[in-house]
């Protein structure tokens, strides 16, 4: 039992991840940029299916939480882009 | 000369086809004309905004800018008719536009209650960004409210409500919410969720008439004559492609305007897509509507790029699929997953597919884990569709699989076992399946 796992796993996929949308499941709701604190349209983002690879993006998860729908997550991006690893059909 | 582009309506599906028709072609020239005078933004966030969670403004993905860059001329009119052989689309102000192009993306419009007292102050919907204000300016002075009907639609309605203080009467015609979609189970957790979250469910309930005083609102009246006292009347049993424009004009229709594969309609260089767009079925019959955000973006790309150039791309109906929040649980709905009628429904409603509602022999599965509820539908060699509720981590490889209709082979066997790890299963065979395919 590693009481700081989680902890570990957490920072680690705040230092590593972006926030990566599912463009399939977004209505442009626009719950995601409303709520980001760094004012970034997370949205726009999502409409073009580009992951939020913006460097104000402090990774704080609240995009990810407040989407009404559940299509942001946190992942890694692999070095040959988005579309070599986003779940779903585009 | 630049080809001239008329997009009749401001939704998804002329927005994308906007985009489309640009990507392909710099010098042309695109006019979107709509009556709405909010313009561009998202239908389905409205739900949100009468929520509390996003401001109206939110609501718009692009603003003026962005068309100004994308190049689209705004017309803010209602079309008053068109003229096929002519090419020419005259507005309510007497203007004239011709096109060489023309894409009519109405969209749709709710179907009114048909008892007495419908035209009462207070008789309210939730069509557009007006309904939607409409809602929230008249939940300032109410305290009861009746929502009759059932889809995504009545629930938001009900929610917004709640969240602004109204006391909700939800009227249901049978013994559960949304049964040719969900199953007992699933029903019975949204209504739990409902219910906690203030609703208040009247099961075998119909509307007899709608009771006012004064040209308001009062009460509604059930056919088992009690009276619920109301201030607001909500009414969401279901929509109706707004084909009204197409029909005047002499284009064949079904349900919807019907369209070709390329997306054309009956008439030279006139188009349609998304919700009022009924693609004519292959083999005769009917094909399935769907009202789906998603399904107009992709017919409004499609219509766009043949708009551009030459009819070359078709549309090809993607598996339904639309995830959505019903009570506080977050519910993603793909495939065929359900059958039967709906009485609360007539037709379709927003965020809904008829193809959902087509499931044959199949066999179900349905698991209750920590943080998902998850049901699938088996056919033989393929999962025919699912609805994850709760966490959606299980539900991205079964869009992937369903879409895909990978033939899952001994999985489904596995998958019927007794007390059988479904989620382990899947996300296994997922993994698996897209290991292979690199």
């Amino acid at each position: 039992m590693d009481p700081f796992k989680a902890d570990r796993d957490r920072h680690t996929i705040l230092a590593t991840a972006w926030v990566l949308p599912e463009p399939s499941r977004c209505v442009q709701c626009g719950v995601c940029s409303f709520h980001c604190p760094m004012a970034i349209d997370v949205r726009r983002h999502v409409w073009r299916n580009e992951p939020v690879k913006d460097s104000y993006c402090l990774t704080c998860g609240e995009c990810v939480k407040r989407c009404p729908r559940g299509l942001l997550r946190f992942d890694v991006i692999p070095p040959l882009g988005i579309d070599e690893h986003t779940w779903g059909s585009h | 000369m630049a080809r001239r582009h008329v997009l009749i309506g401001s939704g998804p599906a002329a927005v994308s086809a906007a985009e489309a028709i640009r990507s392909e072609d710099l010098a042309a020239e695109i006019t979107m004309v709509t009556a709405d005078p909010h313009g561009y933004y998202s239908r389905p966030g409205l739900a949100y905004y009468l929520a509390k969670e996003v401001p109206k403004d939110g609501l718009s993905p692009f603003t003026s800018r962005d068309f100004a860059r994308l190049g689209v001329r705004f017309v803010s009119q209602r079309v008053a008719k068109i003229s096929p052989a002519a090419h020419l689309v005259t507005l309510a102000n007497g203007d004239d536009l011709p096109y060489d192009r023309l894409l009519i993306a109405t969209g749709s419009q709710a179907i009114p209650l048909g008892v007495r007292g419908v035209e009462l102050d207070g008789v309210v919907k939730l069509d557009d960004m007006q309904d939607a204000r409409n809602l929230i300016d008249r939940s300032r002075h109410a305290k009861e409210a009746v929502v009759v009907g059932g889809g995504i639609t009545a629930l938001e309605i009900a929610e917004g409500l709640r969240a602004r203080g109204v006391h909700v009467h939800y009227l249901m015609r049978k013994e559960r919410y949304w049964g040719s979609v969900l199953s007992e189970a699933e029903s019975r957790v949204v209504e739990d969720g409902l219910r906690s979250g203030g609703v208040q469910i009247h099961y075998f309930t119909e509307v007899a008439q709608i009771l006012g005083k004064d040209g308001k609102v009062t009460a509604v009246e059930t056919e088992g004559a009690e009276a619920i006292h109301a201030d607001l009347v909500a009414v969401a049993i279901g929509v109706l492609p707004k084909r009204q424009l197409g029909e005047s004009a002499g284009l064949e229709c079904g349900r919807g305007i019907l369209v070709d594969e390329f997306l054309r309609a009956s008439e030279p260089d006139v188009y349609a897509a998304g919700d009022v767009a009924e693609v004519r079925a292959r083999q005769g019959g009917k094909s399935p509507l769907e009202v789906l955000w998603n399904t107009a973006v992709a017919k409004g790309r499609i219509a766009g790029l043949n708009m551009a150039a030459e009819p070359a791309h078709p549309y090809i109906q993607s598996v339904p699929l639309n995830v959505t929040r019903l009570a506080g649980h977050k519910i993603a709905i793909m495939g065929t997953v359900g059958n039967g009628k709906d009485e609360d429904l007539r037709g379709i409603a927003r965020g809904d597919s008829e193809t959902w509602r087509q499931l044959g022999d199949a066999a179900i599965v349905e698991h209750e884990g920590k943080d998902a509820r998850v049901r699938l539908a088996l056919a033989e060699r393929t999962i025919a569709g699912a609805i994850v509720m709760g966490d959606q981590t299980l539900s991205f490889p079964l869009q992937e699989i369903i879409a895909s209709r990978v033939d899952v082979g001994a999985l489904a066997e596995r998958l019927r076992q007794d007390k059988a790890p479904v989620a382990e299963l899947i996300e296994s065979f997922w993994r698996e399946w897209k290991a292979g395919r690199a």
